[in-house]
């Protein structure tokens, strides 16, 4: 372990659920409001992963009343309260950026067959 | 104690805060540094303490930095470097300077020595704009423009910026806050950036501002 990870291996979470581009995820963030905190979810299918350690990053592409957006939350960032898997999904990129120029049928992404990891 | 560390700079990443915010932070390797010679006021005219860094083959260093560092009962250090101090009192010479002398929430100005490029031009170095790419300027791209008047005052004025040396030189980043610090594994976290390359020699000190 050389001194950058071991600055952040107290902030790495390690409860991250196995997820990738292509699979359907519920985000679920904390939101300060004045003094009170709730929570948000997100859902959508993840578009990228950055690997990063700390700075991992991962988006999602979800579109919203006719309107295409993309959050991108840090993996370990404190305010995301947890990540569910709601379908696996099986794609052959790593980014799918080409879901930004799909609409409507061409949209949908085959689901992954279950197999022995999940 | 001390108001300064000498350090190697480990890299950045980014850590969280209590409100969830990305903070950037540079990871510097600070001390242990021992204090190899103390200067005062009434011998050189100012007070400071030189502090050793890095150890050093024995084999390799000639007799008058040997003798120097037997001076002091201290083993042979790749860098020397002066840290300012108020009052040498308390100070020994032996005695060793760790990351302890910094903690959470402290401001440091942190120097070092920049990234070398070269000989460079004023596009790089100064930030001009340079010429269009169409419309008949594609000769001036990367050119410095008028250097200035001409008939009066017939010359070019002094410090002028134009292309050469950049980088190389020793920067001060001021006012850094220190996010961690542990003597165990002589680390310093500093939010932000400071100059020069992964395991290039940093001067960190008690801000001054």
């Amino acid at each position: 372990m050389n001194l950058i990870q071991s600055v952040e291996s107290k902030y790495i979470k390690d409860d991250i659920p196995n997820f990738g581009p292509g699979d359907t995820v519920r985000v679920n963030t904390r939101i300060r409001e004045g003094k009170k905190e709730r929570t948000q979810a997100y859902e959508g299918t993840v578009i990228r992963r950055t690997k990063g350690g700390l700075s991992s990053t991962f988006t999602v592409r979800r579109v919203a009343y006719g309107e295409g957006t993309e959050r991108t939350f840090p993996l370990h960032s404190p305010n995301i309260e947890s990540i569910e898997v709601v379908r696996f999904g099986a794609v052959r990129r790593a980014k799918l950026y080409y879901l930004r120029n799909r609409t409507g049928k061409s949209v949908r992404i085959r689901e992954k067959k279950q197999s022995s990891d999940a | 104690m001390s108001d300064g560390i000498l350090g190697k700079k480990i890299g950045m990443t980014q850590v969280f805060d209590e409100s969830g915010t990305a903070i950037p932070v540079t990871v510097v390797e600070a001390g242990p540094c021992p204090i190899v010679q103390i200067k005062t006021e009434k011998r050189d005219g100012y007070n400071a303490v030189q502090l050793g860094f890095v150890d050093r083959n024995e084999n390799k260093i000639n007799r008058p930095i040997h003798g120097h560092f037997k001076k002091a009962d201290v083993t042979p250090r790749r860098y020397l470097k002066e840290v300012r101090v108020d009052t040498t009192e308390g100070l020994s010479v032996g005695s060793v300077v760790d990351a302890g002398i910094f903690s959470a929430g402290d401001t440091v100005d942190v120097s070092g020595i920049s990234k070398g490029r070269g000989f460079t031009g004023v596009v790089k170095r100064w930030g001009f704009a340079g010429g269009r790419k169409s419309h008949g300027g594609e000769q001036d791209l990367r050119r410095p423009g008028s250097i200035g008047a001409g008939s009066d005052p017939s010359r070019v004025f002094k410090g002028k910026r134009m292309s050469g040396r950049h980088g190389g030189k020793r920067i001060t980043v001021q006012n850094l806050e220190v996010i961690e610090a542990d003597m165990e594994r002589n680390l310093l976290v500093i939010k932000g950036a400071v100059a020069g390359p992964p395991n290039g020699l940093l001067v960190i000190r008690r801000a001054v501002k």
